[in-house]
């Protein structure tokens, strides 16, 4: 009993560091999108696969993020954020849905 | 409380217009005599009880935004429960209002509640339609709740009083990159259907939350497909087209159409243009309730419309 009880911690232990490695992986390749005055800015980025991109927004406005058939954020609020890890090349056009005047793009690479 | 009036092509019914021309703090009193709409009056004023028996008044009230909070207008349900006040102490009970979106600012229940909590105490039949900021609950499925019962699609829907016909679309749904605000072919061929065999004497109003109208596609202010529903209601001899969403006065008559958008009962928006982005606009306390006031009439020669652009009061 005792030695499956050690096993399995071990396991969760080793998956827990496994994880941790992929956290600080990640960490590394991290990228933000800032939405202000209605505007995302940088309105066009330019990633490396496995980037994490976060978007915030600073507008007294909810606004959204929203790349169609890729990905879509819930409304955010002020300060609210939002992130997509993007594992696979491609340009990533998005919009706010609530203002699709708002567009933006990622070029992930 | 200064009133600027701007007369094009000024004429014969100058003071009638100025009669008429008076302006709610809050709320917009609009008055059909002919199928021309009017402003009536203030919120308040004795104007209202001069309206004849015949004739139909209705509200319109817009963008309460139940819930925000921000610089802008921290108390943006105080001020809707201002506008309700005043708008049970007209002396001539108007026949309903007509909301005209973005009750809420972030879809939540509590704030519909509240919303529902203080404009139920007008004790008039509202007709909603739904502004962007009402679908964005997780589910997108309180405003239907509320107000979605007997309307077609995402909202819309079309009701007859006193002969006029109202209608409400909905073009804050299945918004386009880059584009506007979008009505969307479902709705355009309901519309069509309508307005079939309709007898083009009968006044239209329609109503809706983004202007029907390109007032500034540069910030999203106009609607994609809104000339495809205009074009369906050219026949038509008197078309009243009512918005919001911009949270300011902006009027124009083009033919028979006369566009109106009315203000917020929550914060102000600048003008087109005039600021980096068309944010919540933080104006000195003592002027928020008053918004400032620029008003204009145009009187078109030869054309029994009026086109009013007013401002609304202190208060």
């Amino acid at each position: 009993m005792m030695s499956l009880n050690l096993r399995t911690s071990a396991v969760r232990l080793a998956a827990a560091a496994a994880l941790a490695m992929q956290m600080s992986a990640a960490h590394c390749e991290e990228a933000s999108v800032t939405i202000d005055n209605f505007t995302f800015e940088p309105a066009q980025l330019t990633v490396k696969v496995g980037t994490t991109v976060t978007w915030t927004n600073r507008d007294d406005i909810p606004h959204t993020v929203v790349s169609a058939g890729q990905f879509r954020s819930k409304a955010l609020d002020t300060d609210d954020k939002y992130s997509f890890t993007f594992t696979s090349a491609g340009d990533y056009k998005y919009f706010c849905s609530l203002h699709p005047h708002m567009v933006g793009l990622i070029k992930v690479e | 409380m200064s009133h600027n009036h701007n007369h094009v092509g000024d004429g014969v019914s100058r003071r009638k217009v100025l009669e008429c021309m008076t302006w709610a703090g809050t709320g917009v009193l609009w008055t059909l005599a002919g199928g021309v709409p009017r402003s009536l009056g203030i919120v308040g004023s004795a104007q209202a009880a001069e309206a004849s028996a015949s004739a139909l008044t209705f509200l319109q009230i817009s963008d309460s935004h139940v819930g925000f909070d921000k610089a802008a207008n921290p108390h943006a349900l105080a001020t809707l429960e201002e506008a309700i006040g005043k708008i049970k102490t007209l002396p001539a009970k108007p026949s309903f209002m007509i909301h005209t979106g973005d009750i809420t600012h972030l879809s939540k229940a509590s704030e519909f509640d509240d919303a529902e909590r203080i404009i139920s105490q007008s004790r008039l039949d509202v007709h909603y339609v739904p502004g962007e900021h009402d679908f964005i609950d997780e589910d997108i499925k309180l405003y239907r709740e509320r107000y979605g019962r007997g309307t077609k699609g995402a909202g819309w829907y079309s009701f007859d009083a006193n002969g006029v016909h109202f209608i409400g679309l909905v073009n804050v749904v299945d918004l386009k990159a880059g584009g506007l605000g979008n009505l969307g072919a479902e709705q355009l061929a309901w519309l069509a259907d309508d307005l079939t065999g309709r007898s083009n004497s009968q006044p239209i109003v329609v109503f809706a939350h983004i202007p029907l109208w390109s007032v500034y596609p540069t910030w999203g202010w106009g609607t994609d497909d809104g000339a495809r529903a205009l074009d369906l209601l050219k026949s038509f001899g008197s078309v009243t087209v009512l918005n919001g969403h911009i949270h300011q006065v902006m009027q124009k008559v083009e033919g028979n159409v006369t566009f109106h958008t009315a203000r917020s009962t929550a914060f102000l928006q600048p003008a087109p243009g005039t600021a980096p982005s068309p944010g919540p606009m933080k104006v000195a306390d003592d002027k928020l309730r008053s918004l400032l006031g620029t008003a204009s009439i145009i009187f078109k020669p030869g054309k029994e419309r009026l086109a009013i652009i007013d401002t609304p009061l202190q208060g």
